[in-house]
């Protein structure tokens, strides 16, 4: 059971009274080589779990980072299949990080669900976000899913409502992505006052852990959320760095992992800071 | 596979779930779900209240110019040498095409609904044109998203849309046509989710809009229908629109769905010819898939990534279509035809030539067909066509395309 993996690795976080952290990287950003790097050095930089953005042609709950990421990724002949042999070179080497996919739901679609909840399962991946398929659209993905043991991970946002939060517990499972900034990725800030009462709405309706994405740039804002949050996810601002590095001609690899440690530590000690 | 059923009651879908069929659908991020349901619930009761219907009645008698007229196009039936050729003439709408009938019933709900702000998507710039129309004559500000390479050939409505005091934001993402314009209206739509009301000008994206831009539009079919009854004594024998999306093609063709004699064309743009990678005709060209709220047939790569589509008509340029008429194919109650660039650009002539109407190139391609529609009917048959659009605004274009200098 793959889903064993994302539970594990929350049950030890609460043990350790702290919350993870999530990088989201895009699969085939710039190439294959770099991804495949980075997703052997996030561990030792301080991720808790990854998430690995596949790259959709019409991402349009992205901001400006994360779809110029996804062009650069198709320019490079990324697709759904190569990204799983990402993680499946990724899973060789690393048996305890559980890993997410991140995207829009056309390519599942076209992979077909069932032939890609095996080869996921199979390469894997612990577990699938689909961007624009709320639950209402989900029933057969989850159906297929299931069985292979790959967490369908729902999110839940500032619109949505307690009848809302019902609708999208329901046949969720790993833990639940909560949207905090109404708005598309990289954009608005999150503010983490707002996101506590939030984040404990969202808790008690799934009986899962949370973790919290969008809108969360720097070191000090991760820290403010993790000390709400089960989980904290950076993902434009990481992907951003690896585009500032391609600029300059500095390597991608060690300026996302830089930058990912440093957040990583304001997460890790984001508690024990504010209960010192 | 079994063969999908074949309802006998084509009024009673979209079901609950906005589906047609396994098309449709609401496939849009957790964020704009709760605005996408309260969208269908207010619309609901719009639709059932008297006093809605009996306001938008009278704007669009009295502001729209409604009804059109049926016109018996007499050259071009004697051209053709067979059926009687019909045009209902959307192209004389106030701003030129049928976009103003949806964009009429939208505001107006918009209103109703308490929404402040309104944001648009447009490719060739009828529906962007319409949406700033509606948004000056209630007050409301209006933001319009046109993809860059749109902005540069449509630009008479962009200055339409300026002078009607909408804003125009060019849109430099992926093609920089109708589908990059739409997601980027999409995620303006996500992240102004109190105040905004997005008006889509086609009948496609998540549920309730397919259904209610149909209904919307469908004003067109239903005064065909009765100013055919009134005119020749009898239904036509088939009906006819182009089909970019869809929204005047499923106007025309719902009222007459369920009249078993009367046969329904749609006619998609193959650009450059169905066996390039330059044409727009989703249906014939494309595969099911999920985009911009819908599930419908789309141009896509093997891996699902979109494929951008080509047309001379940017309102064409599109590659999806309304999840109806993926419905209305996969059942076989209305037949796709396709129109490649050079053949609408000779029908835009001929019409222009032999009735003294020059047609925007969208409503070219249905007239491109013309030929195979009457063949079809026989010679005592009777055609009715979608006029969706007069030509004014692609003169230009025209123009260059056939090496003249305005």
């Amino acid at each position: 059971m793959t889903v064993s993996r994302i539970e594990a690795r929350f049950a030890q976080l609460r043990s350790e009274g702290r919350a993870g952290f999530i990088p989201y990287i895009m699969a085939g950003d710039p190439d294959p080589a770099v991804t495949l790097d980075l997703l052997k050095g996030l561990p030792g930089a301080g991720a808790d779990l990854i998430e690995l953005g596949f790259p959709f042609s019409d991402p349009m709950a992205e901001g400006a980072p994360i779809q110029k990421a996804a062009q650069r990724a198709m320019r490079a002949g990324m697709t759904l299949r190569k990204t799983l042999e990402l993680v499946r070179a990724f899973r060789a080497g690393d048996q305890t990080t559980p890993l997410v996919l991140m995207g829009y739901l056309n390519n599942v679609l076209s992979f077909g669900y069932s032939a890609f909840a095996q080869d996921a399962a199979a390469a894997g991946v612990d577990g699938l976000i689909i961007v624009d398929c709320p639950p209402e659209e989900a029933t057969s993905l989850a159906d297929a899913l299931d069985p292979a043991g790959v967490a369908l991970v729902r999110l839940a946002t500032p619109t949505s409502d307690e009848a809302r939060l019902r609708v999208i517990a329901s046949r969720t499972s790993g833990f639940v992505y909560y949207v905090s900034v109404a708005g598309v990725t990289g954009q608005k800030e999150a503010d983490a006052a707002a996101v506590a009462p939030q984040v404990e709405r969202v808790r008690k309706a799934s009986g899962l852990p949370v973790a919290v994405g969008f809108g969360i740039r720097t070191p000090e804002r991760a820290a403010a959320v993790a000390r709400v949050a089960d989980a904290v996810v950076v993902g434009s601002a990481l992907v951003d760095e690896l585009a500032a590095a391609l600029a300059e001609n500095q390597s991608p690899v060690e300026r996302v992992l830089q930058s990912a440690a440093r957040i990583a530590r304001a997460v890790r000690d984001a508690r024990v800071a504010a209960t010192a | 596979m079994n063969a999908p059923a074949i309802p006998n009651d084509y009024a009673a879908w979209p079901d609950a779930e906005g589906r047609f069929g396994d098309f449709g659908g609401r496939y849009v991020p957790e964020t704009l779900m709760p605005l996408v349901l309260d969208l269908d619930t207010a619309y609901r009761a719009a639709k059932a209240d008297p006093a809605f219907q009996r306001e938008l009645g009278g704007y669009l008698t009295h502001y729209v110019g409604r009804p059109s007229p049926l016109y018996y196009a007499e050259r071009l039936t004697q051209h053709f040498g067979g059926a009687r050729i019909y045009f209902k003439r959307e192209e004389l709408n106030h701003t030129g095409a049928h976009k103003i009938n949806n964009c009429m019933g939208q505001i107006l709900l918009a209103q109703r609904m308490g929404k402040t702000r309104i944001i648009a998507e447009t490719g060739a710039g009828q529906h962007g044109v319409a949406s700033a129309t509606v948004c000056a004559r209630f007050g409301l500000p209006c933001v319009v998203y046109m993809g860059a390479l749109d902005v540069e050939r449509q630009k008479p409505n962009v200055f339409r849309m300026n002078l009607l005091g909408a804003e125009v934001r060019p849109v430099t993402a992926g093609a920089a046509t109708l589908k990059d314009a739409m997601n980027e209206a999409l995620r303006d739509w996500v992240t102004n989710v109190h105040d905004t009301y997005y008006m889509i000008g086609t009948a496609a994206g998540p549920h309730p809009y397919p259904a209610m831009v149909r209904d919307f539009q469908s004003v067109i079919g239903s005064e065909t229908r009765a100013q055919m009854l009134e005119m020749e004594g009898r239904l036509p024998d088939a009906v006819v629109a182009c089909v970019g999306g869809g929204s005047n093609a499923i106007g025309m063709f719902h009222p007459f769905l369920s009249d078993e004699s009367v046969k329904i064309f749609g006619v998609e743009a193959s650009g450059h010819g169905l066996g390039t990678d330059k044409h727009a005709a989703s249906l014939t060209g494309g595969r099911p898939g999920v985009l911009h709220g819908n599930k419908t047939y789309l141009l896509q790569d093997a891996d699902g990534q979109i494929l951008d589509a080509h047309s001379i008509s940017a309102g064409l340029d599109y590659p999806g279509i309304g999840p109806e008429h993926a419905w209305l194919h996969d059942i076989g109650r209305a037949r796709y035809l396709s129109c490649t660039d050079d053949e609408a650009l000779e029908a835009f002539k001929l019409c222009a030539e032999l009735e003294g109407i020059i047609p925007a190139l969208e409503s070219a391609h249905a007239l491109a067909r013309l030929g195979d529609v009457v063949r079809e009917v026989g010679k005592d048959g009777v055609i009715a066509l979608c006029l969706s659009g007069r030509g004014d605004k692609d003169i230009f274009a025209v123009a260059e395309k056939l090496g003249a200098r305005i």
